[in-house]
């Protein structure tokens, strides 16, 4: 069934493909390449280690973003739980390196899941419920370190904080984890029938449901995992910071959809992929890396830049899909 | 019932909290107090009186807070010129702002939250970079003089009259409430949607601007890295607890300013009590969701 | 076939709030059978899938299915129990691949995973053999409609589907698709698979099915085999009462003569693609001029593309002998154009706001002092207009959103009229509002018409065409096949014209 206009949309869909799925690749390839011919101390190995081991925990964050974009809804919380869920962790750290796992998932994930059944059961706005939980989870947050006044120490002896330190190969654990993690999610998006609900709803969440897709529970299992994953970002940082920071995680949710959004998921959901994000982490990385090697320019070119590339982006999908709906 | 509970049910819940704190808090219905409690909630005021006519056009607008920054960071820069010029030069900023949310909701097409969210990250980071990430004191005393509790006020006060009178009295309010209503009626019917919507966001985005031109006067220092910090979210609340549902064609001005002292006079009232911010913020955060939930069940 | 039909509907009616949607309607379906149900819009067709298939439940009646009797709650249930829909806009992912959607929820796996290349390999064979051979890796909407519609059908027919329930399927396909199409469902009635055929292109229903149901006005007014019925007398079933029964329309029976001078509007060649086919007509001062044609026939789209609210490929349209620069909405009205939309609910009122409001919204502009809107002068548009359209609503404040149907649409009249229009297009004025309103709109128009104003009626009401029309104009496929004037102007003829035009 090929027509001329088929041609045509079918090359603009290459270019638009291409662009969503490796642009911010080829950025980042750009950016590093760049990088390292303008700053000498750029292009090391404890440089490049340094941006992974800072990125890692904005992956893990971004991973779970990135399930709860493609299914057609948005998580503000993410920050104020990844900062729960690292108070939480110090906090249950005295009790034994378990505890200090279990602790902050349990809670962090308790979370995502009010989030998903308000969401998806009750029906109500995405930024909405999740704004309000972003407010939520921080007054817990307050109340549990006495309006933040006191910071849990974890105790030194602890074997906790092993698995925010210890190194392989120069590599810090957390690196390790979160690339694993990222490959998990991954494969779950790409190769199991919970990866595919998820597209088909952000797709179109009534032909999902037409079709047969539990569209409810799969919502509500997508912001668990968000609630989940951003709760062990946190965990990992209490545990290489060894010490539960209260300030930490503002802006957080900011960072990870800016990331997913530049690494080619579409903010309307849908469409996305997991590499995509790493890539998007990654430029962050990199941009905030290069910020800081030019030394003078503050952080905050680090907001203007991400939040430049979100509205390029944004437009120029919006831009794409448009000029292929017409054909 | 639940449309009378969106409707009245925030004016009932200022009411029965004025009542409580009568009975149980010492020295609540004293001038000095409420003095305070409707300094403190000016702002909110303000921009959440935007954020209304924004999502009266089924919109919505997330880069309020950044906004607030920005225009606390301009401002000192201008000072030198007066205080009245720098002020413009701050209204400007935040114009230019909301200039370009309406334009990428009306022109380019985009969701409204997608379209803000992009300057809720960039204001900040323009904001900041104006001001050098740089708190500054203020000591121009005509600046400050705006600070006043009385002068915060009353343009608090007046800004509310300005846009209820803007709202149901002129063409563009009308029209404005028709777009969000119903948006290919309008169409049909031969209204300037494109336009109509990109005026909201400038009004949006100056009455941001204004709240953070009056809160750094309030606050004798520019401080873009933390002012206006979730003001989106307190706006939005004041927005939806005062009645305005959230699918738009509808705005009830009255009710948002109710709805940013119901949340204002709440925080007191726990504050006073002894319970901590902390608290306060769980409060607010159900809050938000039942009034969220309560329109639902109008609108569906 | 079986002696028990696959799906057996008895008395089935349904009531929505005002409306009886469907009243007492049987219908039989055999195992293989192709059974096209037609009916004009409102007739209940949409109404009776929605039944069938479980997203409303029936009121009354019984619906039997494979030997049993049914009641389905939710959608998913008739799913499993193999009834599959097609609806005119296809309802899968356009951003999943093609294998993807073709498997959604049964995919291939192995170990846990799913089993790509094993998915892929099948998906390409299952299109094959419907005549699609495609990249099943590259997402559904690159794919044409009528490529898109054939994974829908062999999705359907994957997930064991005994009854497809096809809904306008070929009305945005490519001639040769259509052709692809009618052998799939051939083919899959030989496999003792039931089709319920909606459509409104009647050729294309003689040459696929067996039987056929006639619905109007939410009853069924005949069923039998199709080729026992001739095309006109089909067509007289959708859109008439009996022939030659007399009218209880308001009309005034005597034809207007049009007022001398050029052509108050005049369309001409309006073009766009798969919808419009230069289509060019005139209507003078004083005249009813009548768009005609089956529902699809492309009359809502004419007067939208008229008005500027549907962009067209080409085409121009002068008013009063000026030609508009452009087309667009807000140049029509300056032009002195109105259109009461089809739709009222999506695109006419606005429900939150007031009677007063909802009446002055496109007069706003003019009625404003300094920006600032003067209540005396919309009080008194208002007043004017709720008097001679006899609005009843308790007061101009309340809310659009209360009245009834027809009080709805005579405050949508009400816009229209205090702009003073020399141009009136009519979409459809008096559907869905009751007999008293119809009669008075009616008269509205013909008062309208005697006042020198230039006004399009678009009907699916034959009567009402035919004795309100002083011209018809008559569509089929986006493209005009005739033209009745003065005493040509009755049902047969326009039957007539429709069937063989």
């Amino acid at each position: 069934m090929t027509v001329p206009a088929d041609a045509v949309s079918g090359r603009r869909e290459l270019v638009a493909g291409f662009v969503q799925r490796h642009g911010a690749l080829a950025v980042l390839a750009l950016s590093v390449v760049t990088a390292s011919l303008v700053f000498e101390s750029f292009a090391s190995f404890d440089n490049a280690s340094g941006i992974a081991i800072q990125s890692s925990f904005l992956v893990i964050v971004a991973i779970g973003m990135t399930f709860v974009i493609i299914c057609g809804g948005i998580d503000l919380s993410v920050g104020s739980v990844f900062a729960l869920g690292g108070v939480l962790a110090a906090y249950a750290s005295r009790w034994g390196t378990l505890p200090a796992l279990v602790v902050p998932l349990a809670v962090c994930g308790a979370i995502g899941l009010l989030n998903g059944v308000l969401i998806a059961r009750l029906r109500l706005a995405p930024f909405i419920v999740t704004l309000a939980s972003l407010l939520g989870a921080r007054g817990l947050l307050l109340s549990i370190t006495d309006e933040g006044a006191s910071t849990y120490l974890v105790p030194r002896e602890s074997s906790f904080v092993e698995i925010g330190r210890g190194t392989l190969w120069g590599l810090g654990y957390p690196v390790f984890l979160a690339l694993a993690l990222a490959a998990l999610a991954g494969l779950v998006l790409q190769r199991s029938r919970f990866g595919q609900s998820i597209f088909a709803i952000g797709g179109s969440q009534d032909a999902a449901a037409m079709m047969g897709v539990p569209v409810a529970r799969m919502k509500v299992l997508t912001y668990t995992l968000s609630g989940l994953l951003a709760g062990l970002a946190g965990t990992l940082n209490a545990a290489r910071l060894g010490s539960g920071v209260t300030i930490l995680g503002v802006g957080l949710e900011l960072d990870a959809i800016a990331a997913v959004v530049i690494g080619g998921t579409l903010l309307i959901g849908g469409a996305g992929t997991i590499s995509g994000t790493l890539s998007g982490v990654l430029l962050l990385g990199v941009i905030q890396n290069v910020i800081n090697q030019i030394g003078n320019l503050g952080s905050s070119y680090q907001l203007v830049t991400s939040g430049a590339f979100l509205a390029v982006v944004v437009v120029v999908q919006t831009y794409l899909s448009r000029t292929q709906r017409l054909h | 019932m639940a449309e009378k509970l969106q409707r009245y049910g925030v004016y009932a819940a200022v009411a029965a909290l004025l009542l409580f704190n009568a009975i149980f808090t010492d020295n609540f219905l004293q001038v000095a107090n409420l003095r305070t409690q409707l300094v403190q909630m000016a702002p909110v005021v303000l921009v959440a009186l935007g954020m209304a006519l924004v999502i009266g056009t089924e919109g919505i607008d997330l880069s309020v807070g950044s906004v607030m920054a920005l225009a606390a960071a301009v401002v000192p820069l201008y000072l030198g010129f007066g205080v009245w010029p720098a002020v413009a030069m701050a209204l400007a900023a935040g114009a230019t702002i909301g200039l370009v949310n309406g334009s990428m909701v009306a022109l380019v097409g985009l969701q409204p939250i997608v379209a803000t969210l992009a300057l809720l990250v960039a204001g900040r980071g323009i904001a900041l970079v104006v001001a050098d990430g740089r708190l500054k004191q203020i000591k121009n005393q005509e600046l400050l003089a705006l600070g006043q509790p009385a002068v915060v006020i009353a343009t608090a006060a007046v800004i509310a009259v300005v846009v209820a009178v803007m709202l149901h009295r002129t063409t563009y309010g009308r029209q404005l409430v028709a777009v969000g209503g119903n948006r290919a009626a309008a169409n049909l019917a031969g209204l300037p949607v494109r336009r109509i919507l990109i005026v909201t966001y400038v009004s949006c985005g100056l009455l941001a601007a204004l709240a953070g031109v009056l809160a750094t006067a309030r606050l004798t220092a520019s401080d873009p890295s933390s002012i206006g910090t979730l003001m989106e979210l307190s706006a939005i609340t004041a927005v939806v607890v005062g009645g305005t549902p959230l699918t738009g064609g509808q705005v009830r001005v009255l009710g948002t300013v109710a709805g940013a002292l119901l949340m204002q006079l709440l925080r007191a009232t726990l504050i006073k009590h002894n319970l901590p911010d902390s608290t306060a913020q769980m409060v607010q955060a159900a809050i938000i969701l039942v009034a969220v939930y309560i329109a639902r069940g109008r609108t569906r | 076939m079986d002696s028990v039909p696959l799906l057996s509907v008895r008395g089935v009616c349904k009531r929505f709030p005002g409306v009886l949607a469907l009243q007492d309607v049987s219908l039989d379906l055999p195992a293989g059978q192709v059974h096209a149900l037609v009916g004009e819009n409102g007739a209940g067709k949409s109404t009776l899938i929605k039944v069938l298939t479980g997203v409303h439940r029936a009121d009354e009646g019984e619906i039997a299915y494979d030997g049993r009797p049914v009641d389905f709650h939710q959608p998913k249930q008739a799913q499993q129990a193999g009834i599959s829909t097609i609806y005119q806009e296809v309802n899968l992912i356009p951003l999943m691949s093609v294998a993807r959607n073709l498997f959604l929820g049964r995919e291939p796996r192995r170990f846990g995973l799913i089993d790509l290349p094993r998915m892929n390999r099948e998906a390409s064979e299952t299109l094959a053999r419907y005549g699609v051979h495609v990249d099943v890796r590259k997402p559904l909407r690159s794919l044409g409609l009528g490529a898109q519609q054939m994974v829908a059908l062999a999705r359907a027919v994957a997930i064991d589907a005994k009854l497809l329930i096809m809904d306008e399927p070929t009305s945005s396909l490519e001639p040769r698709e259509v052709e692809t199409l009618f052998g799939v469902v051939r083919e899959l009635s030989q496999r003792h698979i039931s089709i319920l055929y909606v459509s409104h292109r009647l050729d294309e229903l003689y040459r696929l099915c067996d039987e056929v149901t006639v619905l109007r006005d939410g009853r069924v007014v005949h069923t039998g085999p199709l080729a026992a019925i001739d095309k006109l007398t089909l067509i007289s079933k959708m859109l008439g009462r009996d022939l030659g029964g007399d009218g209880v329309t308001k009309f005034t029976h005597d034809r207007r003569a049009a007022l001398p001078g050029p052509p108050q509007l005049r369309a001409e060649g309006m073009d766009k693609r798969n919808l419009l086919h230069d289509i060019s007509f005139e209507v003078r001062r004083g005249e009813v001029v009548g768009l005609g044609g089956l529902l699809g026939s492309g009359r809502s789209e004419t007067a939208k593309a008229i008005v500027g609210a549907l962009p067209v490929d080409r085409g121009s349209v002068w008013v009063g002998g000026r030609r508009l620069a452009r087309l667009s909405t807000a140049a029509a009205i300056k032009a002195g154009m109105a259109m009461l939309p089809e739709d009222r609910k999506a695109e006419g009122i606005i429900a939150d706001l007031s009677v007063r409001e909802n009446i002055v919204l496109a007069a706003m502009p003019s009625l404003h002092r300094a920006g600032l809107v003067s209540r005396r002068r919309q009080d008194q548009i208002v007043d004017v207009f709720m008097k001679r359209l006899r609005i009843k609503a308790s007061s101009p404040q309340q809310r659009v959103g209360e009245l009834s149907g027809g009080n709805q649409q005579k405050v949508l009249l009400a816009r229209w009229l205090c702009l003073n229009p020399r141009v009136l297009l009519l979409d459809e004025p008096t559907r869905g509002i009751d007999v008293g309103a119809k009669a008075e709109v009616q008269a509205l128009i013909d008062e309208l018409a005697r006042a020198g104003l230039a006004v399009v009626l678009i009907s699916s009401d034959l009567e009402e065409l035919v004795e309100g029309a002083d011209r018809v104009v008559l569509l089929k496929a986006g493209a005009v096949v005739g033209e009745l004037a003065g005493d040509q102007v009755d049902e047969h003829a326009v039957m007539g014209m429709l069937a063989h035009g």
